[in-house]
């Protein structure tokens, strides 16, 4: 790659004048050399990990095929393995938490991008920002020790007892389960929609509030009927992006699902995430075959959060732009 | 009639935008509880032994976290020392050198590399390190602590760097520098304190990572010697002994959490500080 003539139309033009050789001397060409080394093994490490995913998962996709998805035997001794049961905990869980985190977020962020002065919305952020960086399994110390307990003595029977007769309520709660997991999860992805929320309503231009209310709309008509709806492909995107974070979540999940590998109706019962088990039962994996199919569900948790990401980042992308355009 | 219709507006607008006010401060105040707890339960647990005693064996009370807090703490320099030069010096590629297909090869591997969960990049640190070298080890660990720094420290350095005024550069070229001297002498040290600020959060949030450690760097009741056995580790700490059975160990667990998450939130808090404190940088 260390040819001149790449250089070209690079950041700097004024590099391509010199020659080849006085630039060699000057130590440049040598710079990009291993400046450019460091930066393939990047790729080199991103190709690597879906290619040891992959080969490391061939004898369940061999074996089970797509029944891998749709079978809920988990059975080490007898080496049969379905993934049903944890596919069904990710999900549930994850939209527990996106039912709760997605109104609070989206709230928060009109707040602080639209309502809130500057000073404020910066100082609020910068609490969010800290909110996002309390690690995952500090979430699942006070979620085992503080909403555990909580969900037991009083969430859970309140529900009971008021929306008791849906299904999903029903049957007894035991303070670990998929719920507890859902409210656990919804306050850790409530920073990113709001972060990211923030960001994408901040950027839509001015004059389309102030249109709005030279027409004489009302604050929240202006905001809810004209700046949401412009901003609405960014902020589906950081649902995406939180949901992302949501499947990949591992330890406070782990920590308040119930590990139990069932699939229920009931928000209350035990449950089981293809993170949590992974995290449980790797270093006890005996066997190919059992090792392998950890590996293959954490294909498929890649997988997801891959293509999850890549939606994200399309729709971000084109909210932001859409308002520069529209600003020019 | 007319007027009855705006006031039902009005106050439906006053209503919504109280919402929303109550939806930042139930988010906010989120932190606070989290703070409040972890202050009043590992305030109360936390001791001088917690700092300088190895764990006692199981049933015991009393001991500490010597050996997980000296764990950490090199789980931490190993994986700077494995990430921060890939992220740093892959950033000046793109921000420098690179054209426009290789550079978003690159930032779509390390987009890529930053949205993988971090059970995942324990699975792949597992099989690159640990099946090889046959056991658990602290270098294992680091390396998927190390991996999982290098996409927040490349696009960073990259965006700072990109993010020096134009004629800092065409200053120094004018000056007969040559490109690789104008990049080491004018641009990084007119970006370092964005650059620096990159690492300190990269490195706040893989100090709190846990699932990749749990089949990486395992966990020990004693010492480590060297790099290439099992260590101990703050964040593993608090998952095992959260999930026991023991009173005690839920106590320790409460002051690890604290110690944890007081060191995360200091590195963040004096990261920022170093950014906002005379930007050499205007930001974009």
């Amino acid at each position: 790659m260390a040819t001149p003539t790449t250089t070209f139309g690079s950041a700097s033009p004024v590099t391509g004048s010199r020659s080849f050789l006085a630039r060699l001397r000057e130590g440049d060409e040598i710079a990009r050399l291993v400046t450019f080394l460091f930066a393939a093994t990047v790729v080199l490490i991103t190709i690597l990990l879906v290619y040891e995913l992959w080969v490391n998962s061939v004898l369940p996709r061999h074996k089970f095929g797509f029944h891998f998805f749709v079978t809920s035997v988990w059975d080490p001794i007898m080496d049969e393995y379905g993934a049903l049961p944890f596919i069904y905990g990710t999900l549930v869980t994850s939209a527990v938490a996106l039912i709760i985190a997605v109104p609070l977020g989206i709230g928060a962020a009109i707040f602080l991008a639209e309502l809130a002065p500057p000073r404020t919305s910066d100082t609020l952020q910068f609490f969010i920002d800290l909110l996002a960086a309390v690690p995952s399994v500090i979430y699942g110390l006070l979620g085992v020790f503080i909403i555990v307990p909580l969900m037991r003595t009083v969430i859970a029977p309140t529900l009971i007892k008021t929306l008791g007769f849906l299904p999903i309520f029903k049957g007894p709660s035991y303070g670990v389960g998929f719920f507890t997991a859902g409210i656990v999860m919804a306050i850790m992805v409530i920073p990113y929609i709001i972060s990211v929320s923030r960001e994408v309503l901040l950027s839509v231009p001015r004059d389309q509030r102030e249109a709005a209310l030279a027409l004489g709309s009302t604050r929240w008509e202006s905001t809810w009927q004209v700046v949401v709806p412009f901003a609405k492909t960014g902020i589906m995107g950081s649902i995406f992006l939180a949901m992302a974070r949501a499947l990949g979540e591992t330890m406070a999940v782990t920590m308040v699902i119930g590990n139990s590998p069932k699939i229920a109706a009931s928000l209350f019962a035990p449950g089981y995430s293809i993170a949590a088990v992974i995290a449980n039962e790797f270093t006890e994996a005996t066997g190919d075959m059992y090792l392998q199919s950890l590996v293959y569900l954490g294909l498929v948790l890649f997988l997801l959060t891959f293509l999850l990401n890549g939606m994200a980042r399309l729709l971000i992308l084109a909210t932001t732009q859409k308002g520069s355009k529209v600003a020019a | 009639m007319n007027n009855a219709r705006l006031k039902w507006r009005k106050f439906v607008s006053n209503f919504m935008l109280t919402m929303t006010g109550l939806c930042a401060l139930v988010s906010v105040s989120a932190l606070f509880f989290i703070l409040g707890y972890l202050l009043f339960n590992g305030g109360t647990s936390i001791n001088w032994a917690f700092f300088t005693q190895l764990p006692k064996p199981v049933g015991e009370t009393g001991g500490g976290m010597a050996n997980a807090i000296v764990g950490s703490g090199k789980l931490l320099l190993a994986a700077s020392a494995f990430g921060v030069p890939i992220g740093f010096l892959g950033g000046v590629y793109l921000a420098e050198f690179s054209g426009g297909f290789v550079a978003s090869i690159v930032r779509y591997s390390a987009d890529l590399l930053n949205g993988v969960p971090s059970i995942v990049i324990g699975i792949f640190a597992y099989s690159m390190v640990v099946l090889p070298f046959k056991h658990f080890s602290t270098l294992a660990g680091a390396f998927a602590l190390g991996l999982m720094m290098i996409p927040i420290t490349l696009r960073s350095t990259e965006e700072f760097l990109k993010a020096v005024p134009k004629n800092l550069r065409e200053g120094a070229m004018a000056l007969g520098a040559s490109k690789s001297k104008t990049i080491s002498s004018v641009i990084v040290p007119a970006a370092y304190r964005g650059i620096l600020t990159a690492i300190l959060l990269a490195l706040a949030r893989v100090a709190g990572e846990t699932a990749p450690l749990l089949f990486t760097a395992f966990g020990n009741r004693f010492w480590t010697n060297g790099w290439t056995t099992p260590t101990a580790s703050l964040p593993v700490m608090i998952y095992t002994y959260a999930v026991s059975p023991y009173e005690d160990w839920h106590r320790q667990a409460w002051a690890a959490g604290l110690v944890l998450l007081g060191l995360i939130l200091i590195i963040n808090i004096l990261a920022r500080t170093i950014l906002s404190r005379g930007i050499a940088v205007p930001r974009s």
